[in-house]
This record gives C-alpha cells, structure tokens and sequence, in this order.
C-alpha cells in the first residue's frame, strides 16, 4: 500500500447530552484517525456512541470537548457557515431510516444534493449506479425499503464527497435487501470514497478494512481485517 | 434550489384545506381594506370628476334680495373666477297618485347658456326653452319616486300661486349629490325634491325681476376662501345676506365627507385586526410544520443546505399562502366594494359610478400580507434553521406532560381520555391561548354585525321615540306671528300644537366654529324632550343655550364658558350667551334654547318658524290637504316618514355589512378551528392511531382530538364578548360624526348569534377532521419509527 492521506484526524472527543433531567456521556474520549479510500465499519451495541461520532465527523453534532483535523486542518466546529460548507463538499450521508422527502420522486430526491455542488453527477446517472435506473420517477411511497436506501445512498454518493457516512444503512432491511444495498456503498468505496459504516451486526464488519469496536462512548478495540469480504459473500 | 420548490409547491397542494383556512383569515383582512378603500377611491374620484365637470360652487350664499348689477361687484372680488347669481324658492308639489304633502326646492337657471356654477347633467329630456315659463327640469329622485318623465305634467304652487309646469328635462345636479331638506337627516326622495325652471319666469313668479336671493361662486385656485367670503358677506350685507359658505359646510358635500370619513375607518380597523390575527395563525401552523419536518430539515442540512435556504424554503411557504389570501382578499374585496359604490349610488346622486381599484391598493395589500406572514414565521423558521442537524434528525424527545391543576380538581372523575385531553391543553398553554384568542376573535367579528342593527335600532327609539313626541312638523316659508298659529289648532283633527322658532347660526369658540341652527322650545316641550346625558328631561333654561354634547366638543367648550353666537339672517347680529347643559342627542347637531329667550336674543317679537302637532293619524291625509292651501305653510313633515327615511338607508347598509362581517365572521372561526384542529391531528396521527390499535374506537379517539378543541371554543366564546365589546367600542369610538353618534348598545341576542355561528363553524370544522379520522394509517404506524 503506498502512502495514503489521512482524512480525519480526531483526539479526545468527548459528548454529553441533557435529555431532560438526565445527562448522557455518550463520547467518553475518543482518539482516532481515518486514512483516504479507507473502509471503515463502526461496530457496537446500541448506546455505545457510533452514531454520535459518526455525526460528529459529519459535521451534523458538535463534541462537547475535543478536536477534529480534516485534512491537517482543525474544523471549526462552532461556525455554522463552515460546517454547512463542510457538508456540502466533503460528505455524503446514508441513515437507517434513508430520510427521503416524501414529496419528492426518487430522482428529485437526488437532485436535491445534486443542486447544490457543481462536480456532481447526473441524478440519473447515480440512480444508475444503486440500480434504480428504472425507478426514477418513483415516489418513496411507491418503492421498499431497500429502494428507498440505495435512492438515499445514490443521494450520497451524486454529488462524489470525499467521505461516506452510513449509519445502519441495512438496520431496517431484510438480508438481500441489505447485502445489495451494501453492495452499493461498497462500490462507492471502490471509486475511491473514503467510507465510515455503523453497524450493530459483526457480519457486515467483514467487508471493511477496519473495524473499531465501540462500548460505552470509548474505542474498546481497533483491528484491521486481513481479508476483506465481498457483500455478498457474507450473510447474516 | 429547483427542486425543493417542487417539495414547496407539491406540499402545498397537499396542505390545501389548511392553506384555505389560513388563507382565509388573511382574506378577511385584504378583503375589508379592498372594499373600503376602492370605495372610498371610487366615491371620492367619481366625486372630484363631477365636481370638476359641472363646476360645483366652492361658495354658497342666500341672501334677501339684491338687484342684478350687485353681481358686477361680486364678480369683482379678487380670486372670484365666475358668479353665478340664481333665484331660489320652498315649492310645494301636488302629485297625481300621491296625497302626502311634496316639497322641495325651486332653482332658476340662466336663460342663456348654461350655468357657469353648478351645471345640470340632464339625465333625459332637455333643458328649459328660454323665456318658457311653464317649463321645468326635474330632479331624477323625484322622477324615479313617483315615475315621472319628460311630457308629463304637475302642479306646483311658488310663493302662495298656483300652476301647471310641463316636465321637459330630468336632472341631476353637483349641489344636490345627497339631496335633503333642509334640517332633515336623510333623504325622502317621495316627498322632496328639486325643480328648475327659467330665471325669467321664477323672477316673475316670486316678483324678484332683474334681481336675485341666492348666488353660488367659484374661485381660483390658492386663494384664500375665508377672506373672499368675508368680502362676499361685506358686498351682500345690505341685501339681506345670510353668511356665505364654504364646500365644505355645504349640506351635500358635508355628508358625503362624513361618509368618506366612515369608510377610512374601516379601512384602518378591520384590516388591523385580521392581519394580526393572521400573524398569529401563520406562527402556530408554521411551528408545525417545522416541527413535523424536523428530521427533514436535518437531512437538508447533513446534506449541505445553509440555514437561509432552509428558512427561506418554509417562507416561501407561508408567502405562498399569504398570496393566496392576497388573491382572494383582492377579489372578495372588489366585488365587496363595488357592491358598496353601488350601495352608496342609491343615496348618492352622481351620474355615473367609476369604481377604481387602483394599483396601490395591490401593492399595499400585498406587502401587508407578505410582511405578516414573515413576521409570522419567523420564530418558527428561525428554530428551524438553528436546530443542529444531529438534533433535528433525532426524534423529538417525548413532550413532558404535568398533571395540571384542574385535573387534579377532577381527579377520581375524569377517564383517561378526558385527562390526555386536560394533560394536552396543559401542555401547550400558549398555543391553546393562541387558539382561543383566534376564536375569540372571530366571535367578536361576528358580534359586530349584530351590534350595528341593534345600535340603530337604540339611535332610532331614543331619536324619534322617546325624544320626539309629534306627529308632524310644520314649517312656515318665514318666520311668522306667533297668533297665527290659532288657525292651524283649528284645523279638524289637530289635537294639539307647540310652535318653534329656527335660526340659522354660526357658533364659534377659540378658533372652531360651526354652522348650525339654534332651535328654539317651549319652557317644558312636551313634543320635543331635550335629554341628558342619563336620558332624563331638562327643561329648557331662561337664559342661556344648551347644546349636542357632539357640538361642544366639537367647538371645544364646557358648560359655563361663553359661546359667541353669529346669526345668519336678518341684521346677522353677533352675541355671546353661556353654554348651560349638554343635550345628549344620537342624531344630528343642534343648539337649544327657550323659545321666548330666543326671541329676545333676537330682538324680536314672538315669532315662531313652525309648529309641531299631534294629530290623529286617521285624518293625517285631510290635515294635509288643508296645509298645503296655507300659503304660509313650506312644507310639512311626519315623524313616522322619517323613521322610515332612516330605516331605508340604514336597513341597506346594514344588510350589507351584515353580509360583510359575517361572511368574515363565519370564514375566520373556520380558518382558526380548522387549522388548529388540523395541525392537532398531524402532531397527534401517530398517538391517535396507537391508540386505535390498542383497541379504542373511533368515537374514543374523536373525542380526544376534538374534545381539545371543544374546551377551547368554550373558553374562548366568552372571551370572544369581551373582544367584541371592544370592536364595537372602538367603531362607536370611531363613527362619531356630525350625522351620528353610535351607541354603544349591545343586547342578549347580539352574544347569543356570535356564538350560535363561532359553534356552527366550530362543528364543521369538527366534522371535517372527523372524516379525517376515519383514514387513519393503523398498520403504518407500527412499522416506522415516529
């Protein structure tokens, strides 16, 4: 492997939400780093703080302490215009529950992200590229779960961000249904998107490059898989 | 951006009951203003067209007597651009068909050319053939009241002679746009009316040949009127000249301003009201939605959307429906406007009507509108933007109920649904205002309508009922010896008489004055009771003058100070007498005093004006007839005919805004209920249908939804009175002019309608998201995540 840029560069991350009269510690210092075109899976119970760090490295949620280098540079955390401007060019994001906008058809949906960056490919192109090329003019109503996760992750991947980030992209699918749209976050990686998966399930970790195990808002474990698997040749 | 216009537009469409009930609010809003200002524009436009096409005087003046070459010296004035000298005269009419007494107004016209002030527009015929003395141009009231038309014939008597006149024209004329006697309030368009005739023959008629007893004056413009005037009263001094005056003082013109004045009071206070209201319903449908699309707003903004474009997309939204009530206001309005011009058309007499929307009513309306709904929203589409993506995404925390006061009032009692619904109203106290509040409104709305019948009705009792107590009003051609009046006791059915003395005055005080008549009374009237302010009878002072307490502030003045009195016939003496009382008097403005005080201030012997009578109303028709052969006798007035006079105009324009207020009334009560309920119903679809699975029925479910807002049309109606008394204060407040003073008189059945309708509207609204209910999604709601 030659040398490889680090993407993300993070230390002593740390969370605490107020939920009312509770406060949740859900990032209790995390210290790590992401290299570019890396493939790496999030692996945890549920409440042990993924998706909170995957919200963080997207921009989406801000720690309550730590850093957070992109590229060598710290982001500033704090302004709203240079996350939103993070966001826009740099990441792309995949949720559980895909989040399209009912109102919008499988194509709007894409064309949505793909309005708002000039490198972007056609809608219809990366509709294409999930296998939804036929579905296009789809409403979310009129499609499954899988569909309407490979739209969310076409949605993603149009406008080409530098980073993937998926949170349970299969939590809410059947097993065919999840290894293709694994298949398709997979290709992303292929094409070079450096890819961050949340999951809870240590099959899907197989396909990755590194997994990090997470327990209780701490990196418990960080192991590199030495033979990386194709979505389908895993099954849960 | 393309594309979340898309959402905009197809989420729009999806929301459209919602929309419309919003859209309503805002409706009322546009719509009110539309009308009255387009009305107003219309009436003051249509107004200034023939004033200027058919020159109406900027002065007036009556006068005695004064040979033709005095006009040479009038025509002189400086800032005088034209003189027209007229001969003018009380006419008493006998129509064919029709027995009541007819009076009206002779008018000559120049025997060559038209007039160059105040020019007839003929509406049909021609006008008089120069030197035809039994020719005469008719009003078109008077020809429309009894059927009248250019070849027909009737029969007049001018000063005390009888004759036969052929109708050759109809007309109308800039002086007489609202056409009253003198010293009535409105118009009688079968008993009153005007006539012209040929200079020539009216000079013959009334012995006034080569002279003239009343000119009219127009002038150039950027003089000053008062000193003309000043210098017309000091050329006409000697021939017996009655004060000149201004446009402005001129009976048509003064009421047709009053009017004017009403509408800029529509035109401010119901737009003020709706538009806030809307404001309110925009903040709390808006939050809704921003709430209902949170994770969506987190998903723009995961995906790179800034916090202006999502702002600016649910802004949209709310401009969106802005303009939809912007559109329909404008269209209500104009339709409710031209209905009004046309309304006022049938008491005021133009020849045409331009009804104008202008362009600057639009553009106002619409900025209006648009800056309501942004200011509306945007509390909500600020939260919206602010809330962290990571947050927005997460589902809202479960709201945190308290067992509220009240519940714990009902504890044992109550079942479970009945405390969600207390714990739900507890929860969201200040949208549950906001929903009582927009209720509360619409019923004051709706108790405006009834508030003006009622009001009338009190105006009309205390006016013509409780104040006045003849049966008839007669009024001598001058004034007259008080012994004269023994043959009108005499006449057969004739109970009982009390004479009065009128003169025309000019009160002043500091620097306000005001042209009007003192009336003089016996001591203790017993046909015309002067009233209090608590209603009770005042018996007339032997010194000093009572007044409207409308007029006093009008001239600034309290009771002991000294008001200067300038009389306006006769020697026009001018003397200072002491305000004593104030006379409470919803109609009209007058001054008071003994008629025997009167004459004295008059240096004069017992004259009287005229003479009230009670009559028995059997024989009213002979009466008549024996009056109209008194050649003293101008004219004469039934008491019960100008209540009718009054209900005429009134019933009109109160039908009319009856329509108005409550086609606003019942439309906001929807728009507020409906769109409360509405949004209820989507916070609440997923809890509801939950509930179905659990087991409840669909009328358990029902009444948890709408029993929510049940409770808060119950609390708001009372509310709703409170908010409707002070509507109806602030339009008394406001229609207090010279021709009426609204009171404050709100009854039972005034509260009862506004509630009959904010119910019926509430129980529509109810039946609508009832159906609603009936499609709940009760699979769907298991199998996503709220």
């Amino acid at each position: 492997m030659s040398t490889t840029a680090v993407i993300h560069d993070i230390h002593g991350l740390t969370k605490t939400y107020n939920m009312g009269e509770v406060q949740v510690h859900a990032l209790r210092g995390i210290d790590m780093s992401v290299e570019e075109g890396e493939f790496i899976v999030l692996l945890g119970p549920s409440g042990s703080g993924k998706s909170t760090l995957l919200n963080i490295i997207g921009g989406l949620d801000r720690p309550s302490s730590g850093t957070l280098l992109y590229r060598g540079e710290p982001l500033n955390l704090d302004s709203d215009a240079e996350m939103t401007a993070y966001r826009r060019r740099h990441i792309g994001f995949v949720f559980q529950f895909y989040n399209l906008v009912p109102s919008l058809t499988a194509r709007e949906n894409v064309a949505l992200v793909t309005d708002l960056t000039e490198s972007a490919i056609p809608p219809e192109e990366a509709l294409a590229l999930v296998g939804l090329g036929d579905r296009q003019d789809h409403f979310p109503a009129q499609m499954s779960g899988g569909e309407q996760q490979r739209v969310a992750i076409a949605r993603a991947i149009a406008k080409q961000p530098d980073v993937l980030l998926c949170d349970e992209p299969t939590g809410a699918l059947d097993v065919d249904t999840g290894i293709r749209v694994l298949e398709a976050i997979s290709d992303a990686n292929a094409r070079g998107m450096t890819t961050l998966v949340i999951t809870h399930n240590a099959d899907i970790a197989r396909i990755g490059d590194r997994v990090l195990h997470l327990s209780d808002g701490r990196i418990v474990r960080d192991e590199r898989n030495r033979q990386r698997l194709a979505p389908s040749q895993i099954r849960w | 951006m393309q594309i979340l216009n898309i959402k905009l537009w197809r989420e729009f469409l999806h929301m459209r009951a919602q929309v419309v009930a919003i859209a309503f609010v805002i409706v009322g809003g546009v719509s009110t203003f539309v009308m009255a200002v387009s009305a107003l524009d219309s009436l003051r436009e249509t107004r200034d067209e023939y004033y200027r096409q058919y020159r109406y005087a900027d002065i007036f003046v009556r006068l005695g007597r004064a040979p033709e070459q005095v006009a040479r010296r009038l025509r002189e004035i400086p800032g005088v651009r034209a003189v027209e000298t007229r001969i003018v005269a009380p006419v008493s009419m006998d129509i064919r068909g029709f027995d009541e007494p007819v009076t009206g107004l002779v008018v000559s016209l120049p025997d060559r050319g038209r007039a160059r002030v105040n020019d007839l527009y003929l509406r049909a015929g021609r006008r008089v053939a120069p030197g035809r003395n039994d020719e005469v141009v008719i009003s078109s009231t008077l020809a429309r009241a009894h059927r009248l038309r250019p070849g027909d014939h009737i029969r007049v008597t001018i000063h005390g002679k009888r004759r036969r006149l052929r109708i050759v024209g109809v007309a109308l004329s800039p002086e007489f746009i609202y056409q009253v006697r003198a010293g009535a309030m409105f118009p009688d368009e079968k008993r009153y009316g005007i006539l012209w005739m040929s200079r020539k023959a009216l000079g013959r008629a009334l012995d006034m040949q080569a002279a003239f007893n009343d000119a009219v004056f127009l002038v150039h413009r950027q003089v000053n009127v008062r000193e003309i005037i000043t210098r017309i009263d000091l050329v006409l001094d000697r021939y017996g000249g009655l004060g000149a005056y201004a446009r402005k003082d001129h009976a048509s013109d003064r009421f047709l301003a009053t009017e004017m004045a009403e509408l800029r009071t529509m035109a401010t206070v119901f737009p003020v009201i709706f538009l806030s209201l809307a404001v309110f319903m925009l903040n709390i449908s808006i939050g809704r939605i921003v709430i209902l699309q949170r994770e969506l707003i987190g998903v723009l903004k995961a995906n790179g959307y800034d916090n202006f474009s999502i702002g600016w997309h649910y802004s949209k939204l709310m401009l969106m429906i802005a303009t939809l009530g912007v559109i329909g206001g404008l269209a209500l309005g104009a339709w409710f406007g031209h209905g009004l011009s046309r309304l006022y058309m049938t008491f005021f007499h133009f020849p045409f009507l331009d009804y104008r929307l202008h362009g600057y009513v639009i553009v106002i309306v619409a900025l209006a509108a648009w800056i309501a709904a942004l200011l509306g929203t945007l509390h909500a589409v600020r939260r919206a933007a602010l809330l962290p993506p990571a947050e927005a995404m997460r589902p809202e925390p479960p709201p945190r109920y308290r067992i509220g006061r009240l519940e714990r009032l009902i504890a044992g009692s109550a079942s479970p649904v009945t405390r969600m619904i207390l714990r739900h109203i507890g929860r969201h106290p200040f949208k549950s205002a906001l929903t009582v509040a927009g209720i509360a409104f619409a019923t004051g709305i709706v108790m405006l309508s009834s508030f003006q019948r009622n009001a009338i009705d009190y105006m009309i009792d205390l006016h013509y009922r409780i104040s006045q107590q003849d049966d008839m009003k007669v009024t001598f051609i001058e004034p007259t010896q008080r012994r004269s009046l023994y043959s009108l006791y005499g006449i057969d059915g004739v109970h009982y008489g009390e004479p009065f003395r009128v003169v025309p005055v000019r009160l002043r005080h500091a620097h306000y004055q005001y042209r009007t008549v003192i009336e003089g009374l016996p001591r203790d009237s017993r046909l015309r009771r002067i009233l209090d302010h608590r209603l009770q009878r005042i018996d007339l002072p032997r010194k000093g003058i009572l007044m409207t307490d409308f007029l006093a502030q009008i001239l600034h003045l309290r009771p002991g100070q000294m008001v200067t009195v300038e009389i306006l016939e006769g020697e026009r003496p001018v003397r200072r007498l002491p305000l004593v009382g104030l006379v409470r008097q919803p109609i009209g403005l007058s001054a008071y005093m003994e008629i025997g005080a009167l004459n004295r201030f008059m240096r004069e012997g017992p004259l009287v004006s005229g003479v009230y009578l009670l009559s028995d109303r059997h024989r009213n028709l002979a009466i008549f007839r024996d009056l109209r052969d008194m050649p003293r006798v101008a004219g004469t007035v039934q008491r019960q005919t100008e209540i009718v006079n009054m209900r005429i105009i009134m019933d009109r324009l109160i039908v009319f805004f009856t329509m108005v207020t409550l086609i606003l009334g019942i439309g906001v009560t929807f728009g507020v209920i409906y769109n409360s309920a509405r949004i209820a119903l989507s916070e609440r679809g997923r809890e509801l249908a939950s509930m179905r699975v659990l087991g409840f029925t669909r009328r358990e479910i029902t009444w948890l939804l709408l029993g929510e807002f049940g409770i808060l049309t119950l609390l708001a109606i009372p509310l709703g009175f409170v908010f409707g008394y002070g509507f109806c204060r602030i339009m008394t407040y406001n229609l207090q002019t010279e021709l009426f003073r609204v009171p404050l008189i709100l009854r039972d059945d005034s509260y009862a309608f506004a509630a009959l309708v904010v119910v019926t509207g509430a129980l529509f609204s109810a039946w609508l998201i009832a159906r609603k209910l009936k499609h709940l999604d009760l699979i769907g709601v298991l199998k996503t995540r709220e």
